[in-house]
């Protein structure tokens, strides 16, 4: 366990005048599993995206598996990835989105077929082999054909766990990924999730599915305000917070 | 002679097969200056979402001058003012009006096509690219295909204009409906069956144009 996955050193982020990300230091471990939790409006989706790179760092720095995410060393000096370097350094961490964004006019298994095909240039029959095996695995071979407007939204977010699945991600990021379902759809998710930490996937997980982090993190940090105020084994920061803002917040959501 | 033809003997022995040749200019220049002004369309919509600011610009500045000037004196500019720029830039009517209508109903189009994607959720292009897509590729196996459905009432409103504006090119002397309409109605001293049936032509190209349109609309939407 020499590198972390992904290392986040100093990062900050702000939009205009709000500065989202307040300095965050962060690195998660090949098969650990770390939740965050924190209200609305901490930086919670904002961290997940500029580990991504879907949003530009203000300041610090990003690594994924040891490489600098966004710039490159020439000759001493650091300078803007291309495009191209960007989009194979995205493609090595999966995302799960709260609204499952999945692709409407595609069927679940295109859905987890096209970056393969498109991306990795994987031949179209192997591409759906392994598109129909990942969805056996998410508990949906039957739905391979069907679009997602057919689907439940528990559903849909097994087939974009798939679909990010497909890539062959380094780690997980998911964001809020029950918060949109409805109460009884929530567990066949968080199944396909705590079936992944077994297996030892490294995963990223904002959420306010509390049992969930107490079960399968093994870590969780709490943010307010663009930075961690608290983080430890979930015993711990759940049960005996030492922050007053996690009491608080805790308070609030238990 | 033609002067003592009753309506039915004019229309029939003058007036239709005349604007039976006439039609196919008019839909020649219908599906030229519609092939040309969508290809053109999805550049410049393209270019009005691009990171890039001058690609901005340019677009902007595109769509503002084709659509903030008369078509007809697009077309007159280009038939009669190009070659006094450069006589290498001398056109017959009938490229010179797909030119012009093309270049036109790009600006049109292009701001069709802007508003269709700009229509997606903004959660679509991000997932695209989380999973390594290209802007590109996520524009081109993601974005716009969603974008179809919503395209075809807006295109099938810019088509049908289109065919009627096609009449405009009479000015620079191509012989589509109208012109050979109006040549009709001053020859005879019964003006009335020539506009009549030119009327007619150009009533069952926009028939048969939204007829099409609903019927792809309805296929692609069983599809989904
Ligand atoms: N693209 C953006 N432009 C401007 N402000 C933004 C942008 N994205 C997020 N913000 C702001 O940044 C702050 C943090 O947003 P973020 O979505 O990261 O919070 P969060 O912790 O995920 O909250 P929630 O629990 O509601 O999802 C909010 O105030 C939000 O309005
Ligand atoms: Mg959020």
């Amino acid at each position: 366990m020499a590198e972390p996955i992904i290392r986040l050193e100093g990062v900050r982020k702000r939009f205009g005048k709000l500065e989202v990300l307040r300095g965050i230091d962060l690195q998660v471990w090949p098969g650990e599993v770390v939740c965050i939790i924190g209200p609305s409006g901490s930086g919670k989706s904002t961290l997940l995206r500029c580990i991504n790179y879907l949003e530009k760092v203000t300041a610090g720095r990003v690594y994924v598996d040891g490489q600098l995410v966004g710039k490159r060393e020439v000759g001493g000096r650091l300078v803007d990835m291309s495009e191209r370097e960007l989009d194979r350094m995205r493609a090595q961490i999966g995302m799960v989105f709260q609204r499952f964004n999945l692709f409407p006019h595609l069927t679940a298994l295109e859905n987890v077929t096209l970056a393969p095909i498109q991306v990795k240039k994987m031949p179209r029959a192997e591409a759906e082999a392994r598109g129909m095996e990942l969805l056996r695995k998410v508990g949906l071979a039957d739905k391979a054909h069907e679009y997602p407007a057919r689907l439940s939204g528990g559903q849909q977010q097994r087939v974009a766990i798939a679909r990010a699945l497909a890539m062959e991600p380094k780690a997980m990021l998911f964001d809020e990924p029950t918060s949109a379902l409805d109460p009884e759809l929530v567990g066949e998710v968080l199944a396909v999730m705590k079936d992944l930490a077994r297996e030892g996937m490294t995963m990223v997980v904002v959420t306010h599915e509390m049992g969930f982090a107490r079960e399968v993190a093994d870590r969780v940090i709490f943010m307010d305000g663009g930075m961690i105020l608290e983080e430890g084994p979930p015993a711990a920061v759940m049960s005996a917070p030492r922050h007053p803002r996690t009491r608080e917040f805790l308070s609030k959501v238990l | 002679m033609a002067d003592r033809l009753g309506f039915w003997e004019l229309s029939v022995q003058v007036v239709i097969p005349q604007l039976l040749v006439a039609v196919r200019w008019t839909l020649a220049l219908t599906i030229c200056a519609a092939v040309l002004g969508t290809a053109l369309g999805l550049v410049i919509a393209l270019m009005r979402i691009s990171r890039s600011r001058s690609l901005r610009a340019l677009a902007t500045g595109y769509v503002t001058l084709l659509r903030g000037t008369p078509l007809m004196l697009q077309l007159l500019f280009i038939y009669y003012g190009l070659p006094q720029i450069d006589p290498r830039l001398t056109f017959d009517p009938f490229p010179a009006a797909v030119i012009g209508m093309g270049l036109n109903s790009g600006a049109y189009i292009a701001e069709i096509i802007r508003a269709a994607i700009q229509s997606i959720d903004k959660g679509q292009m991000e997932a695209a690219r989380s999973l390594g897509l290209s802007y590109g590729q996520a524009m081109r196996f993601v974005i716009l295909p969603q974008t179809y459905r919503r395209l075809i009432p807006p295109m099938v409103n810019e088509l049908v204009a289109l065919s009627k504006d096609t009449a405009q090119a009479m000015v620079i002397g191509l012989e589509e409906l109208l012109r050979t309409g109006s040549h009709l109605a001053s020859r005879f001293a019964r003006p009335g069956p020539a506009y009549l049936w030119t009327a007619v032509f150009y009533l069952g190209i926009t028939v048969v144009l939204s007829a099409v349109a609903t019927h792809l609309e309805q296929k692609l939407e069983a599809k989904e």
